[in-house]
């Protein structure tokens, strides 16, 4: 047992915090968040050459290899940030289908351009009443002789208005489930660009026959790698809100310190005391269940991976949701506006809660898994 | 004991039923329904016009000054029926808040000038009590008021003004004196918005929306005569306005409203193949909701009881408050889980979403103001432990 993180990892958070403490401040993220395209070409390509891009891509691809414990570090600082780049989308989550579904040649043709910035792919999957259920999704891809045809709708896929490439899973005509690289710009696409509840950009995607080469596929069945890559993409979104946790619950305890009524920092109410305390302790475990899915992320056993995962988005979720709420119950007025930090760290919790499979969907998982003893 | 209502009550019920489906307009109804607040002045100003003209404009004000002189079951009746069927809520800070303190302590020229234009929709009012450093601890308020001949001179600042972007007047607690007690040196003043001297500030809230202001006083000049009751003796009305605002606090005709939405929403929304408001968890959850509104509604009326029965609002009023919030917070929760990862929606620009994307997730967001304006739930919780359980 060793809960310890090792200098190159500590080097790595530090990088990761020094950079968006300097560049990412208040009013420069808020610039973002009020622009066109919501987000920053320039972070990004300064993301690229701090590394971060190839943080979870091995050092045989020509990345970094800072494996779950570095991506975790990373994501936590992403989070802490509130990060509006693409970072979980694609340098995690894109970047793990491409390095554990696709071939060797795919993998040569996108990874290095992932790494630098240059490209942008998201993982599009989720569908509209799908939640966790692969055999659920209803994308369907249609062997021709050219190579495949692919029709069917993907929902709130983060990000997607600013990739260039995305990786959708679609049923195969054999039953299998499969995945395919499609470029935005392909004929076919429709791309309907939404605004989610923290700010950041996505879209719902649609599919109308869009026509792929035959290499156009990664892999073969992906039920089971795809399972994979999404637990390791929710182990690293479940550190980006322990990132968001932290930073809320910093700056409530801070502003409890500060703000005074009665002639007395509003911290010295014992009522408050007490929900500061429950705050904290949800924040531990949150921190706790975290690090129980980062370090089963990668685990080849489907079973206690998926049980480790869910049942940390589930607990984080139900921190989210508590220690979001009180943050801004404790902020009073100030909670309630747009000028602090408090309450986009609230809707980013929210988002949390609803993205990549719901608390409740995470919860009906933990629950199939109840046994006597 | 009979938990009913009377035939008297029940008919009652029906004449407002049937008000409503005839005089509430169709598209101020679905502007109400899917919480668009893009015309918010029109709405508030022509349903209370509407509801004017029927002699209904103040539905708690005694009928010499222009009320309908119901009672208190009656009230609570119309303000149910109204939240059911959608109606805009009318503007508390004139027919509920400084119309009651004006009726008790303002002087026969204001009543006669101020009441019968609150009741015909002519002045727009907002409330001015909070200031940066004077929320929970609101008799801290610095906001200067000097005597300068037969007028005030008002200098300082307000936060948190509902709907001020809107206003013609404000009702304001001032300092006149800042040698004792703190609660003794505050006096209640009536300001024209348009006085020389003031400024409108938006603030921009966590759901992108408009609601509230800051507001500036730079030397504004305001007439004695714009003076509620006495000098120094504000904080008593001010205290007897908090009374006041709370007939309707619980909010349970709204809480019923949102309570059949989510059971709507629930029942049309598919989840693992079979309709969500099936699922044993979800439905527990619904079910335990719909209780606890359910026996907030009958202390509701036990309280509207006691008080008819001439006890002055008491302490109970926080238990509404705190219930009630703290239900209305519990139903957005649960519409936004319904949605699911659609609940991620706040905006797709020219794309029809439904009704509920993104309603749902913006109403959660705002509701969090609940449990903090109006005395927050900690203060409620403080007045409860302190006159009720006197501990
Ligand atoms: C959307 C909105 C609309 C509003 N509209 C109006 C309006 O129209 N006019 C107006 O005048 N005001 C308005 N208010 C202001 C509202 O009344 C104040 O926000 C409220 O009084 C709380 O004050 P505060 O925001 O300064 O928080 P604070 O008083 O600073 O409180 C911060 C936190 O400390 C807690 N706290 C404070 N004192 C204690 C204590 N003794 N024990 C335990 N906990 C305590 C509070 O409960 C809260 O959680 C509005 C507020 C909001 C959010």
């Amino acid at each position: 047992m060793d809960f310890s993180i090792n200098d190159e990892q500590q080097m790595l958070l530090d990088t990761t915090q020094r950079f968006l403490t300097s560049e990412y401040g208040f009013e420069q993220r808020h610039k973002l968040l009020e622009s066109e395209s919501g987000w920053s070409p320039a972070i990004w390509s300064q993301l690229a050459d701090l590394g971060l891009l190839a943080v979870d891509i091995a050092e045989a691809d020509g990345g970094i290899g800072a494996g779950p414990v570095g991506v975790m570090l990373v994501s936590q600082a992403i989070g802490h940030g509130l990060v509006l780049e693409p970072f979980l989308s694609s340098a995690i989550i894109a970047t793990q289908a491409v390095t554990q579904i696709g071939s060797d040649a795919q993998r040569a043709q996108w990874l290095p351009s992932l790494a630098s910035g240059e490209s942008i792919a998201v993982l599009a999957h989720d569908e509209d009443k799908a939640g966790l259920d692969f055999s659920r999704i209803k994308t369907r891809a249609t062997r021709s002789d050219a190579g495949w045809t692919i029709s069917g709708g993907k929902s709130v896929v983060y990000h997607a208005p600013m990739a260039n490439l995305y990786l959708v899973s679609a049923r195969v005509d054999d039953g299998s489930l499969g995945l395919f690289a499609i470029n935005a710009d392909s004929a076919g696409v429709t791309r309907h660009a939404l605004r989610t509840v923290d700010g950041q950009r996505a879209a719902d995607l649609e599919f109308d026959n869009v026509l792929l080469d035959a290499d156009a596929r990664l892999g073969n069945d992906v039920s089971e790698s795809l399972a994979a890559v999404t637990d390791a993409g929710i182990a690293a979104l479940c550190a980006e809100a322990f990132g968001v946790l932290d930073r809320i619950l910093k700056a409530t305890i801070e502003y409890s310190r500060s703000r005074k009524q009665f002639g007395v920092p509003i911290g010295s109410f014992q009522a408050l005391q007490h929900r500061m305390a429950d705050m904290l302790i949800q924040f531990e475990q949150a921190r706790s269940m975290m690090q129980l899915a980062t370090a089963r992320c990668r685990d080849a056993d489907a079973q206690s991976r998926r049980a480790a995962i869910s049942g940390a988005k589930v607990l984080i979720g139900q921190a989210a949701r508590y220690v979001g709420q009180q943050a801004v119950q404790l902020h009073g007025g100030m909670g309630m506006t747009d000028e602090l930090d408090v309450s986009h760290c609230f809707k980013r919790l929210l988002a949390f809660e609803l993205r990549m499979g719901t608390t409740d969907e995470h919860l009906a998982i933990c629950r199939s898994n109840l046994q006597a003893a | 004991m009979d938990l009913d209502f009377n035939q008297e009550e029940q008919a009652f019920r029906e004449e407002v039923r049937a008000f409503l489906r005839d005089k509430l307009p169709a598209d101020m109804r679905q502007r109400a329904h899917l919480g668009d607040h893009s015309k918010i002045k029109e709405d508030i100003t022509n349903w209370q016009k509407i509801l004017n003209k029927q002699g209904w404009g103040a539905p708690a004000w005694p009928a010499e000054f222009g009320g309908t002189g119901w009672g208190k079951v009656e009230q609570f009746i119309f303000e149910t029926e109204c939240a059911l069927a959608d109606a805009p809520a009318q503007l508390a800070f004139g027919v509920k808040m400084v119309a009651p303190v004006i009726m008790r302590f303002g002087s026969p020229e204001q009543q006669q000038r101020i009441l019968p234009r609150i009741l015909a929709a002519e002045d727009w009012w907002c409330q001015g009590y909070s200031e940066p450093g004077s929320g929970s601890d609101l008799a801290s308020l610095k906001t200067k008021a000097e005597l300068d001949g037969d007028h005030y001179v008002v200098n300082g600042q307000k936060v948190w003004n509902t709907l001020g972007q809107f206003a013609d007047w404000i009702f304001c607690l001032v300092r006149t004196d800042s040698s004792g007690k703190p609660q003794r040196g505050i006096s209640f003043l009536l300001i024209d918005m348009k006085t020389p001297g003031i400024s409108v500030r938006p603030t921009r809230l966590l759901d992108g929306g408009y609601e509230v202001n800051e507001i500036w006083f730079d030397n504004v000049r305001v007439p004695i005569a714009n003076r509620i009751g006495d000098e120094n003796a504000g904080w008593t009305y001010a205290k007897y306005l908090l009374g006041h605002e709370r007939t309707n606090i619980a909010g349970i005709g709204v809480n019923q409203r949102e309570l059949r939405r989510l059971k709507q929403m629930a029942a049309a929304t598919e989840r693992n193949g079979r309709p969500l408001i099936e699922d044993a968890v979800f439905a527990t959850r619904i079910v335990q909701t719909e209780l606890e509104l359910k026996a907030l509604e009958i202390t509701n009326l036990r309280v509207i009881f006691a008080e008819e029965r001439n006890h002055a609002p008491g302490p109970e009023a926080s238990i509404l408050k705190i219930r009630g919030t703290e239900i209305m917070q519990r139903i957005t929760e649960l519409q936004v889980e319904v949605l699911g990862a659609r609940a991620l929606i706040m905006e797709s620009p020219n794309r029809d979403l439904g009704e509920d994307v993104p309603r749902a997730t913006a109403a959660y967001l705002n509701q969090r103001k609940l449990t903090i304006f109006g005395g927050s739930n900690e203060i409620q919780r403080n007045i409860i432990a302190q006159m009720i359980l006197q501990v």
